[in-house]
């Protein structure tokens, strides 16, 4: 059905089943967005994994199609980012519909000069196996198909899994076990810990199909469209000329009967009319919840992605923030596995991202509710925000069919330093990702390829001298009219000046980028005590 | 202007011709039916909330309003 060929990748025999098993200071469960990412970032650091999967292939069915910007910035780091931008369709528009009129377009396109678009959509098969392909190539990261976890026994100064394969059962320790197995997490399970949160009874039915004639670019939403006249219907597109067509059916729909090949083309002939063609990829019939662990860190077993939290697909959330999850949490594992950072450095994992989900939950439960409307009162806030949007610009912007994934706002962290300056009047306060922007004469020709695996400051500077002194563990970027820079610095020509605009930079103003590109502290001046002071602080010491 | 002494939301009368303005909210309803009435209110709310624009003020009418559920008391 599909056409996509899902490549099966060799099982081999574990060398635990023939006594030579070792400890390992990493294990992955999960190869699905999480857990391949969380590999790779921890082996550009020098950290080795061992990741395993039950199954031996990618993504059954493209789930994940819309790969955000932050995501694409953290898997260029692997160098596997561009292969996915040249293999997707990058799209920045939008049209809203009310009935067959449209009433609202959006442009998500942040502004121009940024490495990544602000989306490429990507079947979620696609992105693993550039993960896959990429983990595979690389020396210290242990992948294995068709290794099932099935038991878990955490003690004080690690974790011993029991791992079943087609040779048998082996068991493998581990001084730091992640969880990346997904929604219905076999860890969580076994270590028997409650999944708190909300279940949607609404049915969606997702219909994948190519598609042979021209197809529209920017992402469609309808609601009550002639086609379909009693909910809402999403129109996306995806690469090899695939469309995701996302239908809702309501509570009451039998969904047996709505899978069927001769029903699903039969509300596709209504959309398409008599012409079009198609083939099917893939359907499924969906319903979701809104979930989240109470800790992310349970002692020695660290959860990340859908087994730590779950969303509603509406907003494209949960790949990417399992991406970024990882993102967060990879460099500071690397920091207290080498005695770098005590072991409460990983509380700020999930401090930080616990309060990244309940965002994620908030923008997606709101999407859901304007979507699916769950009482009679919301039900006519809706429809009257809908036939006011054609006539009043106001009302457009509430018309909520996703508030698309964007990096969250993490506030208040305790690693982060808080503004001291107060005359900042733009620019990524401390919680927030860094912006990027075009340089010069550099590696790259973006602020974000010179973000490197540890800890970055950025700084503006009329001439070199006036340079603050790096602390050890911090590289230097220096955004300076001339000058060859110190040494410990990058210099970068601001070729357009939208760096000093994005960040409001003026001679002297630093901004300390920690490695998952989040801004730790900005200072107008800072000395090198500040500077040390911060560091301490970002790296579990303050 | 807010009231001083109360918070961000108006209490005191703010309309030149009260009368007209309460009638012709109740005109504006009487062809329609309830189902049709909480479809036009629901719409005036969002078109006079956006009017305001203030999210205090908007947050204490909400609470406000809750008075005329129960005729004026503030119980229940
Ligand atoms: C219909 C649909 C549409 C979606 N659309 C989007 C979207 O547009 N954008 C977006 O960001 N997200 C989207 N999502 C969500 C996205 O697919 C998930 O959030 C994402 O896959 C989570 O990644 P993960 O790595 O945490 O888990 P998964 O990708 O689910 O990976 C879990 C892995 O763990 C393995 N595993 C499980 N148990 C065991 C075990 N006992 N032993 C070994 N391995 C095990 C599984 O084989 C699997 O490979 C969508 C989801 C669905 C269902």
């Amino acid at each position: 059905m599909s056409s996509y060929q899902y490549r099966h990748y060799p099982y081999r025999r574990p060398t635990e089943l023939d006594g030579k098993g070792k400890r390992r200071p990493v294990v992955i469960v999960g190869a699905g967005l999480a857990g391949p990412t969380l590999a790779l970032a921890l082996a550009v650091r020098g950290v080795a994994s061992v990741l395993l999967d039950e199954d031996d292939t990618v993504s059954n069915g493209s789930r994940s199609i819309c790969q955000a910007k932050h995501s694409l910035e953290t898997w260029d780091r692997f160098g596997i980012a561009q292969r996915m931008v040249d293999k997707g369709i990058t799209w920045e528009q939008g049209e809203v519909y009310l009935h067959d009129k449209p009433i609202y377009h959006f442009n998500l396109a942040p502004e121009p000069g940024h490495k990544f678009p602000a989306f490429v959509n990507l079947q979620q098969y696609y992105v693993e196996e550039y993960l896959f392909d990429r983990c595979l190539a690389e020396k210290l990261i242990d992948l294995r198909f068709r290794h099932k976890v099935v038991g878990v026994r955490p003690d004080s100064g690690g974790v011993s899994l029991d791992v079943e394969t087609p040779d048998g059962r082996y068991t493998l320790d581990a001084d730091w076990l992640v969880a990346c197995d997904g929604v219905r997490s076999a860890v969580r399970h076994l270590l028997d810990l409650p999944f708190p949160g909300e279940v949607f009874h609404d049915q969606f039915l997702i219909a994948d199909i190519r598609f042979t004639s021209e197809l529209p670019k920017e992402r469609r939403f309808w609601f009550y469209p002639s086609f379909h006249p009693t909910n809402s219907v999403l129109l996306h597109r995806q690469a090899d000329n695939v469309l995701r067509v996302d239908f809702q059916l309501g509570r009451d729909a039998d969904p047996e009967e709505e899978k069927k090949p001769e029903n699903v083309d039969r509300r596709l002939r209504q959309m398409f009319g008599p012409d079009a063609t198609w083939e099917h990829e893939w359907s499924s019939v969906y319903t979701f919840t809104c979930r989240m662990m109470e800790r992310f860190v349970q002692g020695r077993v660290i959860f990340a992605g859908d087994a730590a939290h779950v969303v509603s697909p509406f907003g494209a959330r949960g790949g990417n923030a399992a991406v970024a999850d990882v993102d967060n949490l990879a460099w500071k594992l690397v920091r207290v596995l080498a005695g770098t950072s005590p072991a409460s450095l990983l509380e700020s994992y999930c401090s930080e991202r616990r309060a990244a989900a309940h965002e994620n939950t908030l923008n997606s439960t709101r999407s859901t509710d304007f979507i699916t409307p769950k009482f009679p009162a919301s039900r006519a806030f809706r429809d009257a925000t809908l036939a006011l949007a054609r006539e009043f610009p106001f009302a457009r912007s509430l018309v909520n069919s996703g508030r698309l994934s964007v990096p969250t706002v993490q506030p208040g962290s305790s690693i982060d330093t808080p503004d001291g300056d107060t005359d900042w009047l733009r620019g990524p306060t401390p919680g927030m990702a860094m912006v990027d922007a075009p340089v010069a004469n550099g590696r790259g020709g973006f602020l974000v390829d010179h973000v490197g695996p540890d800890f970055t400051l950025i700084a503006f500077a009329a001439r070199p001298v006036d340079l603050p002194e790096l602390p050890a563990g911090m590289a230097g970027v220096m955004v300076a009219r001339e000058g060859a820079p110190p040494s410990g610095w990058t210099a970068l020509l601001d070729r357009d000046g939208l760096v000093r605009q994005r960040y409001d930079g003026r001679a002297g103003t630093a901004y300390l980028i920690r490695p998952d590109r989040y801004v730790a502290a900005r200072w107008r001046r800072p000395d090198a005590r500040e500077l040390a002071a911060a560091l301490r602080r970002a790296t579990g010491h303050g | 202007m807010a009231d001083a002494a109360t918070g961000a939301l108006r209490r005191t009368l703010n309309l030149r011709r009260p009368d007209e303005v309460y009638n012709a909210i109740i005109d504006a309803h009487r062809d329609l039916n309830d189902d049709q009435c909480r479809a036009f209110d629901a719409g005036l709310i969002l078109l006079l909330a956006n009017h305001v624009g203030d999210a205090d003020v908007i947050g204490e009418a909400l609470a406000a309003a809750r008075l005329s559920l129960n005729g004026g008391s503030r119980a229940g």
